[in-house]
């Protein structure tokens, strides 16, 4: 017995002394992603900052479809686990009104950052309410919803011979909704085991939200008014059931078994030669272009979200900002840190890492635009993006969008106008519940 | 009661020699498993139905107000919560029935004196034994209608069995009565060779037909074990999460674990959720003791 109480305690000392341990190196810092490549850029961005400081920087990563939940589970038990978060856009409104980021107001004035990134990240990654001033991330990854189509495909004579006798004009990258949609269906052949177009169709986080705005917004339309929650007659507009139909369409040529796709899917879809052209964030291209991961990485190209019939031209964006959590007890690191992260040299070496910065200037610079056959096409997107809504019950809205949309999307239940009328009702009761804008 | 349940000490072993008494063996034992209990079970449960009153977010530092019965009115209103209990319904059913039917008939067949019975029992009940996660991951690319092996066999083409809304639930159930099969096939096996052979015998001898032999003898016997089966099965099927959640998002097989998930750790309604969970125990706990009343009566016959 006494050897047996003698062994327990000498265990618990173990532990606590490794825990201590762990303590004891201070110049630490732990920042939490989800797990994908771009993570793996930022931790070699963290090395870096290692050799010059001596901080050691440690990305911890989950998979995607727990981030959220991880990432609240944390923030809601005030756990000190992780000191930087690098959140989605939609998680603003929860992490500043609910209390877990710093507000880092001061810090964006201090440093002008309004002006040093590009405002569309600013807007969307970092401020809080929109339009109120206050800011709660710096933008780091920025990311939108961009397209890959084969080249091979596109460039084969006989194939552009076929296409112009069947529709009249070129095949080329597709200038329009339209063309969109005329490639995906010239290339839609069962028999041959080829299709015409990979979209996101996964309904169990903001997939199918991402897909569908990128529709709706390049169709003129939006999903409602984001200063005074009004949606009546804005996700429901003639323009945004022409788009919904218009991206209910598209699903016809899509591969079998296309109804619960997201990057992985519609990445392989170009990876596979199962899709002439494939939805994807931006952040997925880089896979594209490796041979290693993809072997038509050769034939693969790139282009930005087309316009609709009105000449509209948006993207859906994705991307995120990184945000100090508030229950960390090492703030002052973690902004010394993020004062090193906006500097210059420092986002041109992220960009080059692989990272899509969002700071302006190098945005803008020629060298960023040629160093990869996308960065053009991620530039030109990044100045025509829009988002979901960053209000904190931001999911209950994206649910309803899913089990509203869903149905008719891939189950073909009723029509887009019903659809999007009994989602402008649940979200109408949605913001009144929360007494918004009423 | 329990007392009489404990055997005293012998009193040469060495906790009688350390001057431990019976009680405080007793007490050793069971006070932690009591305090698991109550900290990690009943401490929640009780804590949970205070929050289902409220309207509760674990993702704001708000603090939770009072709401009453709003939350229970609202969820039995909602038109997609009761569409999901439809759903979780009609899974159970099918997916239980398919393991009785399945279970019971492999059992029958393994009822009998063949080669390599041991063996091929143990090899059936493999697939018992592996995660709900790990059969949901192989079944997802077993189901693929590219480079699946199902429709490769069965010569289906590109029948889309995970992206067809009609389709979608009954492939999950069908996952889980290859999985859970083997379970009712393991009772029934225990139920079938209790079954005493003068019986069969006797049935010979008046020369009872096949079918008469099954339903009059083979069938009552093994009916109170195979109704521990189905409670098993039932109160599983009705929970089921992980293999539903990892093989489709059809909305149409979306059962209410499902939507409680959501509701809980995506959207954050931590007091609308709670009284969701709540809903969902009732129901079960009615289930059950239906099924309880019943094996009783079965047994007394």
């Amino acid at each position: 017995m006494r050897k047996l109480v003698t062994s327990v305690l000498a265990g618990i000392g173990l532990t606590l002394a490794c825990g201590t341990s762990v303590y004891a190196q201070e110049k630490s810092l732990t920042i939490f992603w989800a797990e994908w490549d771009p993570a793996n850029y930022l931790q070699e961005l963290g090395n870096e900052y290692e050799k010059e400081t001596g901080v050691k920087i440690t990305v911890e990563t989950t998979p995607w479809s727990d981030f959220q939940t991880k990432a609240f589970t944390e923030f809601n038990a005030h756990g000190d686990a992780y000191d930087l978060v690098v959140g989605d856009s939609q998680w603003l409104g929860a992490g500043s009104t609910g209390g877990h980021y710093v507000d880092l107001t001061d810090f964006f004035k201090k440093h002008d950052l309004g002006n040093v990134m590009a405002p569309a990240t600013v807007k969307y990654y970092s401020e809080y309410p929109g339009n109120s001033g206050k800011y709660w991330a710096i933008p780091l990854e920025g990311d939108a919803v961009g397209w890959s189509y084969r080249k091979d495909w596109f460039e084969d004579p006989k194939e552009k011979e076929a296409f112009k006798a069947k529709y009249g004009y070129d095949l080329d990258v597709p200038k329009d909704f339209k063309a969109l949609r005329d490639i995906a269906e010239f290339f839609y052949r069962p028999d041959q085991k080829k299709y015409g177009i990979a979209i996101y169709t996964d309904n169990s986080y903001d997939a199918m939200a991402m897909g569908f705005e990128n529709a709706l917004f390049s169709y003129g339309g939006d999903l409602g008014d984001y200063s005074t929650y009004k949606v009546d007659g804005h996700i429901n507009s003639e323009k945004a059931v022409a788009a919904l139909d218009a991206y209910k369409e598209l699903y016809k040529f899509t591969p079998p078994g296309w109804a619960k796709s997201f990057f992985v899917e519609d990445n392989q879809a170009i990876t596979e030669n199962l899709a002439a052209m494939s939805m994807n964030f931006f952040a997925f291209f880089p896979s594209l272009i490796n041979e290693a991961s993809n072997p038509n990485a050769k034939n693969t190209g790139f282009f930005a979200n087309p316009p609709g019939p009105n000449g509209d031209q948006f993207a859906a964006l994705g991307g995120q900002g990184i945000s100090i959590v508030s229950y960390s007890q090492k703030q002052e690191e973690a902004t010394k840190f993020l004062e090193w992260f906006i500097k210059d040299e420092t986002q041109k070496k992220w960009a080059a890492l692989g990272g899509y910065t969002c700071s302006a200037a190098v945005l803008k610079s020629a060298e960023f635009q040629n160093a990869t056959p996308y960065n053009k096409a991620f530039y030109e997107t990044m100045f025509k993006v829009k988002d979901f809504w960053a209000v904190p019950e931001y999911a209950e809205l994206l649910q309803q969008l899913n089990q509203r949309v869903y149905p008719y999307m891939i189950g073909g239940e009723g029509t887009a106008k019903e659809t999007l009328d009994a989602l402008a009702a649940d979200w109408n009761a949605t913001f009144k519940k929360y007494g918004r804008g009423q | 009661m329990a007392t009489t349940m404990i055997t005293t000490l012998d009193r040469s072993s060495r906790a009688a020699a350390r001057g431990l008494s019976d009680i405080s063996i007793r007490n050793l034992f069971i006070i932690p498993t009591v305090l698991f209990l109550i900290v990690f079970n009943i401490f929640p449960l009780i804590y949970s139905l205070g929050y289902s009153f409220t309207d509760f977010r674990a993702s704001t530092n708000a603090p939770a107000n009072f709401v009453g019965l709003q939350n229970y009115r609202d969820l039995l209103n909602d038109p997609f919560v009761w569409n999901n209990f439809a759903i979780t319904a009609k899974y159970v059913i099918v997916s239980v029935a398919g393991q009785l039917f399945v279970g019971f008939g492999v059992a029958m067949l393994l009822n009998r004196d063949i080669p390599l019975k041991g063996l091929l029992t143990t090899l059936l009940l493999l697939p018992m034994m592996l995660s709900m996660a790990v059969v949901g991951l192989f079944w997802k690319l077993l189901y693929d209608p590219s480079w699946g092996v199902i429709n490769y066999f069965l010569g289906l083409g590109n029948f889309e069995w995970l992206a067809d809304p009609k389709m979608a639930l009954y492939a999950v159930a069908l996952t889980d009565i290859w999985m859970w099969s083997p379970f009712v096939m393991l009772l029934s096996l225990a139920g079938l060779s209790a079954v005493p052979k003068h019986l069969y015998e006797a049935a010979a001898i008046d020369r009872a037909g096949p079918f008469y032999t099954f339903f009059r003898i083979t069938l009552p016997l093994v009916a109170p074990i195979l109704m521990i089966a189905v409670i098993f099965r039932t109160m599983e099927a009705f929970k089921t999460f992980d293999l539903a959640y990892i093989l489709t998002s059809q909305p149409t097989a979306e059962l209410i674990s499902i939507r409680l998930y959501k509701m809980a750790f995506q959207e954050w309604q931590t007091g609308r959720s709670c009284a969701l969970a709540y809903i969902v125990l009732i129901m079960v706990l009615a289930i059950t003791n239906i099924y309880v009343k019943y094996l009783n009566k079965v047994k007394e016959r």
